[in-house]
């Protein structure tokens, strides 16, 4: 088999063999048949800086926020008001807020809600909309129209607006929250997955399938979902950034999560007293906003590439 | 015995005032072994018949039996597996994202069949692939071998009837040499009985017994393997597709300078 | 077999190489041929680099490729050091390519017939109004019945065999004297096919041009073409007088005539061909 050039040949061994195992493409199993896969892309995203930076950036976004305690020394929530207020320095890097509580910390933890309201809204949105906007593609007919003007009425409204209705509607909290932005996601993931299956709808292989007797069911799992899912991931990725930007907005809002639990959006809202004399209360949870967007922007587009299935 | 009856077939597409009747009163019958071939140009309703037959287009009118089974717009599972059909592009015919393995297993999984493992080597075995190949994906296939794959995906159901649809149009002359060689081969030793529809006339007479012409949605004339080879057809039509299947024929003035 | 009096075209030792990831592909590999004033086929399977060859030559080949040749020679030109400029005016005016689906050629959202005299006012600033005389004159000499309708149309509009005479009235209106028809007919029905091959026929012959007929089937090109040139592996393998191609020599043309099915020499099995590394050898 012709060797990439670009991968290290030098390496010996063990690693040597593994890569030209991975890189082999006569394959004697399923399995490695999938690690080839796995292992092409991985190559792929090294070659690409920019998306590999991203893919750094969410990894240690994952790391930070499951080893928040071990990365922090103070107590999140501990108020403590003769240290109100402190500039960054040695102790506190990042200064202390208005109740004297360390920002870093803070911001360690922030890590844990952001994840967790992006991670519960894309695992409730993804299988919604593929579900809606598959059947849609699928089945057609008067089905479609429902389904399609059903979403074209969510498309209809400003994401946050809606998402500030939903949750002034439900309450304030992170719950609702996430439930009030998964709403607002998926009817894009709808439309997409219903145009990406609308393309597959009548090629060979489907009708090959339909011939044999698949049921729709299946047809939808073991047929479209493949070839739906790269677009879908990518999407998804592309969106977090808008989650976690409209998440942090309803906890500016105070709509989000509520004090006293560390949110960027909430920290930033209640900097904004203190702007003048205390810059890093907003700035900090500002850039790290700022930052884990930009990752998953930049993963997002880079992920584009290397699963667009034009190149396999 | 007969394999394929088929009585005033007639298809069509759309419904109020979009219908439009693409073929029109259309009857044959095909015995067990026979293979039938439909021609004629694009638009002649060839691939519409052959839709028909395999349950793709339901819009029909007439009777269609198969294996002695009167078929309705709806078929059981049994009567599906009856027939199965192979495509005209082997690039848009596989599952691109799935393993050959897995686009084999698929069809043995709908029906329910057992021995999966050894039923995917037999069908590898049969149109010639090696065993690996059941872990590749088809980007790695050239066209033969993808076609080769469809090949043995519809032989996996033991079908009685192959519904080939322009089987080797899209391949290179020398994979079309291999490809027809391995259907007649496979024809001979399944007993199978093949309706093929093609564009190419010397295709057809390679591997037909018998031959419809299809001009306008219906049959213009059926002709034995033996009056194409002898040139002893009756329709005008036909004769125009037998010479452009030979090439080029220089229209009214006389060409002499070809050899200087 | 005797050469050609004049050599519109003259290729010499030409190799295209494409730089990938896993090395240099070479795509054509030391070609040299000749065009006079006569129909020259290049026959080839999918890979066998003759749609690069045909590209090549008008210098469209993609930018990362490197052509490289002794000499190619159109006329009084240079195409190997001939500058982008001097390329612009010969694309079209002089060289002109037909391709296989005019849908992909011609411009959607433009008329037909305005498509055509662009062509006209690009090449020969004539007034506008000549060149929809022109432009109707010629759509009437490809046996279009209705020129003037046809003028108005859009490329969605008419139908294969009418689009690919259209796209050869437009190749053919600026007089180039080489035309290079990559698999021109082979979207097209049989009786299309006829048609549209007679058209190019006789207009090549009635304004002495050269044309090179690059495509996969056999039977084509032996009944429409003079010469033959038989490619593989981007290799040119064999070269021969289409009336001779039954007295081919190389196996691998031979392999070929013998894989093909035919009505007048039914075989039960048909030959397959067997590839020998030997042919790789140059």
């Amino acid at each position: 088999m012709t060797q990439d050039p670009g991968t290290p040949m030098t390496k010996s061994g063990y690693f040597a063999d593994l890569h030209n195992w991975l890189i082999n493409e006569d394959f004697t199993s399923t399995k490695q048949a999938r690690l080839h896969k796995a292992y092409v892309a991985w190559l792929s995203l090294l070659a690409n800086p920019l998306a590999f930076a991203g893919f750094a950036v969410i990894i240690a976004l994952i790391v930070i926020a499951a080893l928040a305690p071990a990365l922090t020394v103070y107590d999140p929530y501990s108020q403590d008001l003769t240290m109100a207020l402190k500039a960054p320095s040695a102790s506190h890097w990042f200064g202390t807020d208005e109740f004297g509580r360390d920002v870093y910390t803070r911001v360690v933890y922030g890590a844990r809600t952001t994840l967790y309201i992006s991670i519960l809204v894309t695992v409730i949105v993804a299988p919604i909309g593929f579900v809606i906007g598959a059947s849609a593609g699928y089945l057609g007919g008067w089905i479609d129209v429902v389904l399609m003007r059903i979403t074209d009425i969510f498309l209809s409204f400003p994401s946050l607006v809606l998402a500030l209705a939903f949750s002034a509607a439900l309450g304030p909290g992170i719950e609702n929250a996430v439930i009030a932005i998964a709403l607002t996601i998926w009817p894009p993931i709808a439309r997409l997955a219903r145009a990406e299956t609308l393309t597959f709808r009548h090629a060979d292989f489907v009708v090959a399938a339909e011939l044999q007797g698949a049921r729709m069911g299946r047809i939808l799992l073991r047929h479209i979902v493949p070839l739906c899912a790269p677009s879908i991931i990518v999407r998804l990725t592309l969106n977090m950034s808008s989650i976690i930007l409209t998440a942090a907005g309803l906890g500016f809002l105070g709509l989000g999560a509520q004090p006293p639990m560390a949110e960027w959006g909430a920290m930033a809202a209640a900097g904004r007293k203190y702007l003048l004399d205390a810059w890093w209360l907003t700035t900090i949870p500002g850039l790290a906003i700022l930052v884990v967007s930009l990752a998953f922007n930049l993963f997002g587009d880079g992920l584009r590439d290397i699963l667009d299935p034009r190149n396999a | 015995m007969t394999m394929i009856k088929v009585d005033h077939l007639a298809v069509s597409y759309g419904q109020g005032d979009s219908l439009v009747r693409v073929v029109n009163d259309v009857s044959f019958e095909v015995s067990e072994g026979e293979t039938f071939g439909l021609v004629g140009e694009s638009g002649c309703g060839k691939s519409t018949v052959l839709g028909a037959l395999a349950g793709r287009n339901r819009q029909w009118t007439g009777s269609i039996r198969i294996d002695g089974e009167t078929i309705g717009q709806k078929r059981s599972i049994s009567q599906l597996a009856k027939q199965q059909m192979v495509f005209q592009d082997p690039f848009g015919s596989i599952h691109p994202r799935h393993t050959i393995g897995r686009t084999l297993l698929e069809p043995l999984e709908i029906h329910g069949k057992d021995n999966r493992q050894e039923r995917v080597e037999k069908a590898l075995k049969d149109v010639g692939l090696p065993l690996n190949f059941r872990y590749r994906f088809p980007h790695q296939l050239s066209g033969g071998q993808r076609q080769r794959v469809a090949i043995a995906r519809a032989l996996i159901l033991e079908p009685r009837i192959l519904l080939l649809d322009e089987p080797t149009s899209a391949l290179d002359v020398s994979i079309q040499a291999e490809i027809l060689n391995l259907l007649k081969d496979l024809r001979d030793r399944e007993k199978l009985t093949y309706i093929l529809v093609s564009h190419d006339l010397a295709v057809v007479a390679h591997l037909c017994d018998r031959v419809a012409i299809m001009q306008n949605g219906g049959f213009v004339e059926i002709a034995t393997k033996a009056q194409l080879l002898a040139g002893t057809v009756a329709h005008p039509y036909t004769r125009v597709l037998m010479d452009g299947s030979r090439g080029y024929v220089a229209s009214k003035r006389p060409v002499g300078v070809a050899a200087s | 077999m005797l050469k050609p009096p004049e050599n519109i075209l003259t290729v010499q030792n030409m190799s295209v190489e494409f730089p990938t990831l896993s090395g240099v592909v070479t795509a054509v590999r030391n070609v040299s041929f000749s065009v006079g004033r006569e129909k020259v086929g290049i026959i080839g399977e999918s890979g066998s680099g003759k749609s690069t060859v045909g590209r090549s030559i008008m210098r469209l080949q993609p930018p990362q490729a490197i052509v490289k040749a002794d000499r190619l020679q159109f006329e009084d030109i240079n195409l190997l050091t001939a500058p982008e400029e001097q390329m612009l005016s010969v694309r079209g005016r002089r060289i002109s390519m037909i391709l296989q689906d005019p849908k992909y050629s011609l411009n959607p959202v433009m008329t037909v017939g305005e498509q055509i005299s662009e062509t006209v006012i690009l090449h020969e600033r004539v007034s506008r109004k000549e060149a929809r005389q022109r432009t109707l004159a010629m759509l009437e000499r490809v046996n279009i019945r209705d020129p003037q309708r046809v003028f108005d149309l859009y490329p969605h509009e008419v139908s294969g065999g009418m689009g690919q005479r259209i796209m050869i009235s437009m190749m053919l209106i600026a007089s180039p004297s080489l035309i290079i028809a990559d698999e021109p007919t082979s979207a097209l029905d049989v009786t299309v096919r006829q048609q549209v091959l007679s058209i190019l026929d006789d207009l090549v012959t009635e304004r002495n041009l050269g044309l090179i007929f690059i495509s996969h089937d056999l039977n084509l090109v032996r009944s429409f073409c003079d010469r033959v040139i038989i490619m593989y592996a981007g290799r040119v393998v064999e070269t021969i007088a289409a009336a001779d191609l039954d007295d081919a020599q190389h196996p691998y043309t031979r392999g070929l005539l013998n894989a093909l099915p035919s009505l007048d020499h039914p075989r039960d099995r048909l030959e397959v061909l067997r590839r020998d590394p030997a042919w790789l050898e140059n």
